[in-house]
């Protein structure tokens, strides 16, 4: 066992972390097994040809899932070749599955969806398993208790190879959310509070566990789109302990265990939390009572500003580091210091994504855009986070409010998130985004992108430009 | 895994924080297995629209063309998990960036692909600018051996780099046939798995009625 500090008590990460693994090895590594694996086509394809040159097998094809989502075409009528693009990386991921015998959903399939969306969704991702998946927003699926570890794509092949990692062991982090929250607040403008009050690697080696009594009131799908932005606090991976919302989310779905295996599993889950003399090497408070909703105004996450705030101006910054960043984001972003981001006028509006694909999100935009029209000149699009969460929308008629105001009504993927597809923000053009990176380019060449929650975007859409959702739900 | 070799090597300079994945290999170059990443390295800072060189990029500026050694800023390698940024930097040329700090994701891709994130402090980063301003020309002798970049004149920057991480660079280990090595261990971690959380398994059996949606 690893020295500690303290008494004995564990962390919720180290009881899971622990009971992977499997042994200690040098330089505080451990090896760890990994319960579920998934894989995506655009970070797999090199993994297999690995395993192929050494001649190796897949140690447990069964408990790897191979999904397209990144580079699949986001048309309503799409196949493998809409997007001709993407035709090499997603044929090569279903042969690959084909051939060693791992299951397979693409495109045409009902359970396709973005990774970290199905996880959850479909019971593949458990309370107290470790999932990798080479992709940096598996920890997702904290949101239902897993440790989620996003990888490269030699690690992927170390995954398939033996079913396990190696890793260097995280330290244990805690970030409470204190207070109460106000109306029109949602955990996506939680998470990018928090982004900015502790910065993008306030996280880094580190596992945090988001706690306290704000994440405990949140719906799970909430739960999830804050693990999900673990990795923008540069932390290797976030978990929230489960909770009977979590069992009753989890109850059910198609890979979650069923009948007597069911309360055998939900009676190991309910250990599933931190002892309260768990030490953590960082333990921060948020109080959240006074935080609105928020919208980044920069090119990177922690460059975010509540919506009845102003972008700063660099000029009145102290630290010579950040006034440079932040005059470099203004310049790329064409805002000029110190204006109030509210009224910013917006060229396109995307909601979908891991971060905010789920039904919930859906629903909270259509909310907004119930009875309303998007502005003249704005392209809005609606991309579900998994193929599940569209047919249920389209069950509910969310397709319908969405096409009637004006949002076109996508098939699902990572679409407009990585912008790998088709679905690209043109030079020059603004977007308001759902997702979880605003990086220069990042949605294509001379791309400008404000983050904010799925109800913030469907407002800007409506309005043309960056706008409180509390005013415009009046 | 090639092993590491020590080098000497002009230093570019790319001194800013938060340099993210999506900067060094952007999506563009995803698309294919077999995109030129050497090209692709840096494509929206070092090429315009047009596809021509910006003229003022460092790695446009001629002593750098071929530099084998990057300083950055801090939190080098944030964001995507894309494997191709340490692909990308490799086939340009690179051996060595040395910076303040590493994003995770990067710091463990870059060690699997022989290419050194060297850890040196921010003194040493603005001392090492301050080196390359006054000679662009200046070399530095990267020895992972030694754990130090050293500079044609002036002290070396010393990196802190964990032993067993260090040997297996200079060895050129390949980990998965290390890890392969405890293959009983890992079919007994798996075993008692199974008996001791039996339902984690069932739903996975290969059962055609639960494979239907």
């Amino acid at each position: 066992m690893h020295a500690r500090a303290h008494g004995g008590g564990r962390s919720l990460f180290e009881k899971i972390w622990d009971k992977h693994r499997i042994r200690e090895l040098p330089g505080n590594r451990d090896l760890v097994f990994v319960d579920r694996h998934i894989v995506q086509e655009t970070t797999s394809a090199l993994a297999f040809d690995g395993l192929s040159r050494a001649g190796r097998p897949v140690a447990r094809p069964e408990l790897t899932f191979a999904v397209q989502d990144h580079i699949v075409s986001t048309a309503p009528d799409r196949d493998e070749d809409t997007n001709p693009g993407g035709r090499e990386l997603m044929r090569a991921i279903r042969s690959n599955a084909l051939a060693r015998g791992i299951r397979h959903w693409g495109v045409e399939h009902p359970r396709q969806g973005i990774v970290h969306v199905i996880g959850p969704e479909l019971g593949i991702a458990l309370p107290g398993t470790i999932l990798a998946c080479g992709d940096s927003h598996t920890a997702t699926v904290g949101g239902i208790g897993a440790l989620g570890i996003g990888v490269g794509t030699s690690e992927t092949e170390h995954v398939l190879a033996t079913q396990t990692l190696v890793l260097p062991r995280p330290k244990p982090m805690r970030v409470s959310f204190e207070g109460t929250i106000r109306p029109g607040v949602t955990a996506k403008d939680l998470i990018l509070f928090a982004i900015g009050r502790l910065g993008i690697d306030a996280g880094r080696s580190h596992a945090i566990e988001y706690a306290g009594p704000v994440i405990r009131a949140l719906p799970v799908e909430g739960r999830l789109t804050i693990c999900n932005m673990s990795i923008e606090l540069g932390a290797r991976l976030g978990v929230i302990a489960p909770d009977d919302a979590t069992f009753a989310y989890l109850a059910g779905r198609p890979y979650a265990p069923a009948g007597a295996d069911w309360e055998r599993a939900v009676a190991a889950w309910r250990d599933l939390s931190s002892d309260a003399d768990a030490a953590f090497a960082r333990d921060v408070a948020l109080d959240c009572s006074a935080a609105a909703p928020q919208v980044t105004w920069g090119t990177t996450q922690d460059q975010v500003v509540a919506i009845d705030g102003r972008v700063p101006d660099p000029d009145g910054m102290l630290d010579p580091e950040r006034r440079r960043l932040a005059a470099a984001a203004l310049a790329y972003m064409d805002i000029p210091p110190g204006r109030p981001i509210e009224g910013i006028g917006i060229d396109i509006a995307f909601i979908g994504s891991c971060t905010n694909g789920r039904l919930s999100d859906l629903r909270a935009a259509a909310e907004v855009a119930k009875g309303r029209r998007v502005a003249p000149g704005v392209r809005a699009l609606v991309v579900p986070g998994s193929t599940t969460v569209r047919r249920e929308a389209e069950a509910e008629g969310l397709d319908r409010v969405f096409t009637e105001a004006g949002f076109e009504w996508r098939s699902a993927g990572c679409s407009m998130c990585v912008s790998i597809n088709e679905d690209v923000v043109p030079p020059g053009a603004r977007c308001i985004a759902t997702s979880n990176r605003n990086f220069e380019n990042r949605q294509g060449p001379g791309s400008r992108t404000h983050l904010a929650s799925p109800a913030m975007v469907a407002a800007a859409a409506i309005t043309g430009a960056i706008a409180d959702v509390r005013k415009v739900l009046g | 895994m090639q092993p590491f070799v020590a080098f000497r090597s002009v230093g570019a300079p790319l001194n800013r924080a938060n340099i993210n994945t999506d900067a060094i290999i952007p999506s563009a170059w995803l698309r294919s297995a077999e995109a030129d990443l050497a090209r692709g390295l840096f494509a929206a800072w070092r090429f315009d629209a047009d596809g021509n060189e910006i003229a003022d990029f460092v790695l446009n500026v001629p002593p750098f063309r071929t530099a084998r050694l990057l300083f950055a800023g801090a939190n080098f390698g944030c964001g995507s998990s894309r494997e191709a940024a340490a692909w990308a930097l490799k086939r340009f040329g690179f051996g060595c960036i040395a910076a303040p700090s590493f994003a995770d994701i990067f710091h463990e891709n870059a060690l699997r692909n022989g290419l050194l994130p060297a850890r040196i402090s921010e003194e040493d980063l603005a001392r090492a600018i301050a080196l390359i301003e006054a000679d662009p020309n200046t070399r530095f002798h990267v020895d992972l051996a030694g754990e130090a970049i050293t500079p044609e004149a002036g002290l070396p920057f010393r990196f802190a780099i964990e032993a067993h991480r260090k040997e297996a660079l200079l060895r050129g280990d390949d980990e998965i046939a290390a890890t392969l090595r405890h293959g009983e261990a890992i079919a007994a971690h798996a075993t008692a798995d199974m008996a001791e959380r039996p339902w984690l398994y069932a739903a996975l059996a290969p059962d055609a009625a639960r494979e239907k949606v």
